[in-house]
């Protein structure tokens, strides 16, 4: 069991709890997550690893809530306890003085590409970050993200704070200035990080994608996140979930990430029914 | 004395019709008047041939005695000095090639159902209180266990009742690995899987789940907290895939995918377990090995009208177990031999069938059994929406990845002396599927027994 020490909400269903489990917070990596279990009849989802702190064994989850396991794991408050926290696992980001990189973040991708970006800044790189959210309520660590960058650009899909547009706007707008970009870091919607691929393979920049497969055990053994990357049959938890963006079939993750959307609603149905909320 | 029963008493089961709406088990065992019967009709032989086929040696004429003459805690007891999941043994042991195969009995008649009076002497004292044996001082030795499967669960049991200090770690959430995972409800329940482990614990072992060896923690990071000495039993948890055109596709599960949903998750039991699965109209498992008959049977439960085995081979070739074969193929499983699969047929984006092509026999192969040759032209299509790959699985690298001195082998096994249990990395021993690469329960039993004698040795040379 796995205590919650502090529970923040960042925005409307974006939560963030901070969990006590010392062995994961003295091996997380930038780009890695973890696996986690509600409840006993719970099932198993991963969760990026937005922040750690080995000294106080303190591991920090941002979620967003979208289906009933999400829902559930919001319901828990301080000092309730998680069933279980599996991790850290997948491989750590590459992290490498490259030169100018872009931070490309889109929605709840926020939280993992902080770490990220804040190693690419220790590392010496000059960081570029083009974060959004749909809209300027669902915006969430603008200031960390600050901290970490020498730059950061931001829009809303609504056009209610900064740009009015997508975040694939602003770093075409960064890739315009003619400054050259050693490499490009994007975690957030699938869909997004295809947009994010398309604009950067145009321009010739190399890029990771962190990617947000369906998970079951998280240890390489179940194989229902297995993506396409060159052609390749790659599993996310093992191999990734960091990959060349250029090579990763988008269409295909996309298609296996709506594999289960008449049972996630059916269960998301009885759930609310449950909870008494129409 | 009685004259010599030719016959087996028969073991009661759930007809075929009413046990594929349920996951119950399947069979029910013998009561105290069965076992007693099919106890005596042992020969008691003075080189009783079954002891040698036990990887784990267990004096089985002794026990079976014990049973007949109704000391049913002698009986268990008996039983436990040589191995702790005998719940679980009498239930999935392949006895048919083991213990069973040399008994005297079926040269004339029926062997014993050796089997199913280890499971009744097992399941007699779980149900009339688990009795802990005497334990001895701590010798103030840590050993820490990877892996808590079959492998895993022997050897910690074992070296905690020779006074050594067990830390057991699991990285799913339960314990038991491939005995949770994998098999199912239906064919070894999860509470006989619990009750075992739990006797390992009361053993004094101390298990941490969720914690995965090589991420989590190394084993370098082991012998620096004070271990002296690692057992590895990480298993084979790595899915063999096809690499066919439309492996991808959805409704294409790894048998571990679909068994992990199934067992592990009780996604039979989705909404009330949060974790969903597929419930295919017509499901083809490709391979028929045991877990390609449970895969079927599982589809059979979860409502398929139709559950198909795919398999190259023939009938003769199959390396499922024959009981296996024989409940599948009474609940309905229809088997497709000599057929293999060389695409998955495609509607947008989801499995439409499976194009398949016949194969003949050829010479025998490295396996010892015949070659399967596919015949040209002979291309056909079989419709299904679920296509489940149950064609074996091979160890995780990770554990290999993370240490260093770790030798595998170009199979994927890790490297270690069969006698010894001794990996390529000093004080670091391994056996079960890691090892063998995808072997049965009481073979990697066997293999822990083999690591602890080791292991002990292995401590007592560094006193």
């Amino acid at each position: 069991m796995f205590r919650i020490l502090r529970k923040e909400e960042l925005a409307p269903s974006i939560k963030l709890i901070d969990v006590h489990a010392p062995m994961v917070a003295r091996k997380a990596r930038p780009g890695q997550f973890v696996v986690v279990r509600v409840r006993e009849e719970g099932e198993r989802i991963p969760l990026t690893i937005a922040d750690w702190k080995p000294n106080s064994g303190i591991v920090t989850i941002v979620f967003q809530e979208v289906g009933v396991t999400s829902l559930k794991l919001g319901e828990l408050e301080e000092g309730d306890q998680l069933q279980d926290l599996l991790g850290p696992l997948g491989q750590p980001t590459h992290i490498d003085k490259f030169g100018t990189v872009v931070c490309v973040p889109g929605g709840v991708g926020i939280a993992p590409l902080f770490p990220i970006a804040r190693a690419l800044q220790e590392q010496g790189n000059m960081v570029i970050t083009c974060m959004g959210a749909r809209s300027q309520n669902l915006l969430f660590w603008v200031d960390r993200m600050r901290s970490v960058s020498d730059e950061v650009l931001i829009s809303t899909d609504d056009g209610s704070f900064g740009f009015h547009g997508f975040t694939t706007d602003l770093l075409k707008q960064v890739i315009s200035r003619g400054t050259k970009i050693n490499m490009v870091f994007t975690a957030g919607p699938a869909i997004m990080m295809k947009k994010v691929a398309e604009v950067t393979a145009l321009a010739g920049i190399p890029t990771i994608a962190s990617l947000n497969a369906m998970m079951v055990d998280g240890t390489g053994m179940c194989g229902v996140c297995r993506v396409m990357v060159d052609g390749k049959t790659r599993f996310t938890c093992v191999d990734g979930p960091d990959f060349d963006a250029h090579k990763v079939d988008f269409d295909h993750l996309l298609s296996r990430l709506a594999v289960y959307k008449a049972e996630e609603k059916a269960a998301l149905d009885l759930y609310l029914k449950r909870r008494g909320v129409k | 004395m009685s004259p010599v029963e030719f016959k087996r008493i028969p073991v009661r089961e759930q007809s075929p019709q009413e046990r594929v709406k349920n996951f119950q088990e399947v069979a029910l065992g013998y009561n105290e008047e069965e076992a007693v019967a099919e106890a005596k009709r042992c020969l008691q032989c003075k080189n009783p041939p079954c002891r040698s086929g036990c990887p784990v040696n267990i004096d089985i004429p002794k026990f079976i005695k014990h049973i007949a003459e109704r000391e049913f805690m002698e009986a268990i007891r008996e039983l436990k000095r040589w191995n702790n999941l005998p719940a679980i043994c009498g239930r999935v042991c392949p006895q048919e090639r083991q213990c069973e195969q040399p008994c005297v009995m079926g040269k004339r008649g029926d062997p014993i159902n050796i089997g199913k009076l280890e499971r009744f002497a097992a399941d007699w004292e779980l149900e009339h209180g688990v009795e802990i044996p005497p334990l001895p001082e701590p010798v103030g030795k840590k050993v820490a266990v990877v892996g808590a499967g079959p492998a895993g669960l022997t050897v910690a049991g074992n070296l905690a009742r020779a006074g050594i200090q067990i830390t057991l770690f699991e990285a799913l959430h339960k314990e038991g690995g491939v005995l949770v995972y994998g098999i199912p409800e239906f064919r070894l329940p999860k509470k006989i899987v619990a009750a075992e482990a739990d006797y390992v614990k009361r053993l004094g072992v101390e298990v941490k789940l969720d914690v995965l060896v090589g991420r989590t923690i190394t084993i370098d990071d082991l012998f620096g907290e004070g271990y002296e000495a690692v057992f590895l039993g990480t298993g084979a948890g790595l899915p063999l895939l096809l690499n066919i055109p439309g492996e991808n596709l959805n409704g294409v599960f790894s048998a571990n995918e679909y068994l992990i949903r199934s067992n592990l998750m009780k996604a039979y039991l989705f909404p009330e377990f949060d974790t969903p699965t597929k419930r295919g109209k017509k499901v083809a498992v490709i391979g028929a090995g045991d877990v390609s008959m449970d895969c079927a049977r599982t589809a059979l439960r979860l409502g398929a009208e139709k559950s198909m085995i795919i398999y190259r081979r023939s009938f003769e070739e199959m390396p499922a177990r024959r009981e296996e074969y024989h409940h599948a193929a009474e609940e309905g499983v229809e088997f497709h031999w000599l057929t293999a699969p060389v695409r998955i047929l495609e509607d947008s984006g989801n499995v439409a069938g499976l194009e398949c092509v016949r194969m003949q026999l050829g010479e025998p192969d490295a396996s010892g059994r015949r070659k399967p040759i596919p015949i040209d032209g002979s291309n056909f299509e079989i419709e299904a929406d679920i296509v489940v790959i149950a064609i074996g699985t091979t160890p995780n690298p990770l554990v290999t990845m993370t240490t260093p001195g770790l030798k595998m082998s170009p199979h994927g096994t890790l490297v270690v002396d069969k006698k010894t249990g001794k990996t390529t990395r000093p004080g670091v021993f391994a056996g079960g599927d890691v090892i063998s690469g995808g072997a049965t329960v009481i073979s990697a039993m066997g293999e822990g027994k083999i690591a602890v004698e080791n292991i002990l040795k292995y401590l007592e040379a560094k006193w």
